[in-house]
């Protein structure tokens, strides 16, 4: 025993007892990682309640076998590999919530299953667990089942009980125009009339049908059923009014920082308004860019995937750059990809960068003075 | 009224009102005192008596040992009983001198120049020989601060009255009870340094304060009274000579001179006051002794080394059992396992916690929340230094700059896995340092 260390002990005895010790600060905003990953939970009810609303229980359904195969998937994984088991953080039932939203109603039972399973399994744990993985679990989830199984995840739209499932009521007594309006979902319905062999077909039935149909769709009427999540659609998806509500109270919680959806959202708008008509540059509606933000998975994946923390820039200006760059993957892929929507792809490349946008973001420290 | 401030910065309780309304109430001399010889910054003192030896108040009993150091006196009169290894607030064993009480109070002499035709090498020369330092946290030696090297002409002086450290309220009491001595300091430093303006800097939260000290400067041109924005840590030096004068300290270990700017606590203030005037020692100074569980919380002015046992005792028993006990503030201060250690001249405070408030988490994985980074006031990236540390990535931790981090805390305080990252920081730093030695 060291001198010191006697003395040390001397001092306890005389004093009867010595005082826990800890490093500084001493005070904390009593904040931790679970009761973040609870409140973006709480964030998602509201898309949840309209979601059973529009489509009623088994909305509810495929989103609690998401939940369910996600916790239970961690657990195991945890189990296997020996580490203690976090669950209770929250953070699987996000993602079970996240890969059930991102399908419609009519969707098998084993689809927010399976797409769960190698959320966890695959977007996660191979990377070491929660703060390891480089891209949103969720989105990588989705992505294995559109690829893998496209008929069961593309077909079978349900309408709500009171609209056609692109929300987009078309005047034209035209077949073709019905049938699209009423069994396709918003974005493809823009993205078929990007193709000109349809927009021939259908201009020779009616005389400037195609530009009839985009004002149709670029209408306040259309927007407002998009917004309030009147349509067909995704679970979680449809309603943006229910997604903005949740994200305010992310926000006001400081769990999401506004630049990455703001940045995101506004490049979209941006880029639609420009890019968006069919007549060349800014032929557009001053409608259609509403119409592009509030339709598909924009609302979802820029308000709760863009900004999962773990797989997002920590830089201030980073997260403007991924933001952008966000936006500008989704319209490359709404206007010239192979797929109607690109949102889960955007968000899932730029995911891949967020090491080289941190690099070449970093901040200047306070007072910073170049080397000379 | 716009308040001005600097960008990041958190906004915890400020628990002030606890003890905002006490006034400074003088702490007789105790029976024992225990003067560690290192308070400040720089070589410790090296004493010159000798156990048995008897002291009057304001004796000298160690001298500088160096250039960067400063001489402490006995703080009461008495004989001295041991020089040894004691309990210091910074939370190790130091040396330090323990000094009995033998006698009544019994002072050096001390003189009431008229200590405005002393020169200003003169003015110093008394500052330096009170052993006055900075009394706000650091303890830089007064003395040295005020001799810029040759070329850097400071022109502006910043009086620090923010106090933003949560429970403290030393500095707030001193501005309302000594606020004339004060600008007296304030005006010796001008003298001293040849400073044409200054400030004094004071939180939003001490608007009593603020108007008491803005009356005082009333009728002087060149001095003025900034009112601050309630922020944390917006007390810290470079902060606030940013929200007074818009300059930046340059980063890498830059100081304040190189700006023209010095900065000096409102405590140090006063000491420097009564060691022009009365060639005073310092040996006291005013301490807040506050917690949610302090029955009655004080601002005491105590001589320096008396024990904070002793301070307790006229603070009335405690409401709960104390868990925690910090010498200095919440935010910055140190938690010492015992009330043993003694006021030094940079205890701003004692604060004491319950079970409740000093609940203690593990340390969790990172979820790159960035929550450290939107209030790192330094704007560093403190999560990826704590990481490039961790996996002794020195390279990268110096890159996101590590040895720019003034250790407030923020980044830990607003951490919600609980991550250590002061502590991952300062080990970075700390290596850098020796490094590049």
């Amino acid at each position: 025993m060291s001198n010191n260390e006697k003395k040390l002990k001397q001092v306890g005895q005389n004093n009867q007892d010595l005082y826990s010790v800890t490093v500084s600060p001493h005070m904390s905003e009593y904040r931790s990682v679970k009761s973040v990953m609870w409140n973006v939970v709480f964030a998602l009810l509201p898309a949840l309640i309209v979601g059973i609303y529009l489509f009623g229980m088994r909305a509810l359904l495929l989103t609690v076998y998401g939940v369910i195969a996600a916790v239970l998937c961690e657990a195991l994984i945890q189990k296997l590999r020996k580490q203690p088991i976090t669950v209770n953080d929250g953070s699987a039932v996000i993602t079970g919530m996240l890969v059930a939203f991102n399908f419609h109603a009519a969707a098998p039972w084993w689809i927010p299953v399976l797409g769960s399973i190698f959320a966890i399994a695959i977007g996660k744990h191979v990377f070491g667990g929660l703060g390891h993985n480089p891209m949103n679990p969720a989105l990588l989830g989705r992505v294995f089942l559109v690829a893998s199984f496209p008929t069961y995840t593309a077909a079978g739209w349900i309408p709500t009980l009171r609209n056609s499932i692109s929300g987009i009521t078309s005047n034209m007594d035209i077949p073709a125009v019905t049938d699209l309006v009423s069994s396709a979902t918003p974005l493809a319905v823009i993205k078929s009339l990007r193709d000109p062999s349809f927009v021939n077909n259908i201009n020779e039935a009616f005389p400037n049908a195609s530009q009839i149909l985009m004002d149709e769709a670029a209408s306040l009427p259309t927007i407002q059923n998009l917004f309030w999540g009147n349509i067909g659609g995704c679970i979680g998806e449809v309603s943006a009014a229910a997604l903005l509500l949740g994200a305010l109270w992310l926000a006001w919680k400081r769990i999401i920082e506004w630049r990455i959806p703001t940045f995101f959202i506004l490049t979209v708008f941006v880029l639609t308004f420009i890019f968006g008509g069919i007549d060349g540059l800014f032929s557009a509606s001053i409608l259609l860019p509403f119409f592009h933000i509030f339709a598909g998975g924009l609302m979802l994946g820029a308000l709760y995937m863009a900004t999962d923390m773990v797989t997002s820039p920590l830089t201030k200006k980073g997260r403007i750059v991924f933001g952008i760059g966000c936006g500008f993957m989704t319209v490359v892929i709404r206007f010239v990809g192979g797929y109607p929507e690109g949102v889960t792809f955007a968000i899932l490349l730029m995911n891949l960068i967020v090491p080289l946008i941190d690099k070449h973001t970093r901040p200047k420290p306070f007072g910073f003075v170049p080397d000379k | 009224m716009g308040f001005m401030t600097f960008p990041g910065g958190i906004h915890p309780d400020d628990n002030k009102r606890y003890s905002k309304d006490a006034k400074i109430e003088l702490y007789p001399q105790p029976d024992k005192v225990v003067i560690p010889l290192n308070q400040h910054i720089g070589a410790p003192a090296k004493t010159i008596v000798k156990v048995g030896e008897t002291v009057k108040t304001g004796q000298v009993i160690a001298e500088a040992g160096g250039f960067v150091s400063i001489p402490m006196h006995s703080s009461i009169t008495g004989k001295v009983s041991k020089i040894g290894r004691f309990p210091h607030p910074s939370g190790s064993m130091q040396m330090a001198v323990e000094i009995t009480k033998t006698d009544a109070d019994n002072w050096v002499d001390l003189v009431d120049d008229d200590y405005q035709t002393l020169t200003p090498d003169e003015m110093k020369e008394r500052i330096r020989s009170a052993g006055v330092c900075g009394m706000g946290g650091a303890g830089f030696p007064t003395a040295v601060k005020l001799s810029p090297p040759k070329g850097k002409d400071i022109d502006t002086i910043i009086i620090n009255g923010v106090e933003c450290e949560p429970y403290l309220t030393a500095d707030h009491r001193l501005m309302l009870e000594k606020s004339e001595d004060i600008l007296n300091g304030l005006k010796i430093f001008m003298k001293i340094a040849g400073a044409k303006q200054a400030y004094i800097g004071i939180e939003a939260n001490k608007p009593d304060a603020i108007d008491k000290m803005k009356n005082l400067v009333k009728s002087e041109t060149n001095i003025g009274v900034v009112a601050l924005k309630l922020k944390y840590p917006q007390g810290a030096e470079k902060q606030l000579i940013y929200a007074c004068t818009k300059r930046r300290v340059p980063n890498k270990g830059g100081l304040p001179l190189e700006i023209g700017v010095i900065v000096q606590n409102v405590g140090t203030a006063l000491a420097a006051y009564e060691a022009v005037r009365y060639k005073k020692p310092l040996i006291d100074r005013v301490v807040t002794i506050s917690g949610k569980i302090v029955q009655h919380p004080k601002n005491l002015q105590v001589r320096i080394g008396t024990q904070f046992s002793d301070l307790l005792e006229c603070c009335g028993d405690t409401t709960a059992e104390i868990s925690k006990i910090i010498s200095g503030g919440p935010m910055m201060g140190f938690a010492i396992s015992t009330l043993m250690a003694p006021v030094t001249k940079t205890s701003s405070g004692l604060i004491l916690l319950g079970k409740k408030e000093s609940r203690t988490y593990e340390e969790q994985t990172c979820i790159r929340c960035c929550r450290c980074v939107d209030v790192c006031p330094m704007n560093l990236l403190p999560s990826k230094i704590a990481i490039d540390v961790k996996y002794e990535d020195w390279d990268g931790a110096d890159e996101a700059g590590a040895s720019d981090c003034i250790k407030c805390g923020c980044c830990a305080y607003v951490c919600p896995a609980q991550i250590r990252l002061i502590q991952w920081i300062d080990i970075g730093k700390n290596k850098l340092t020796e490094m590049k030695k």
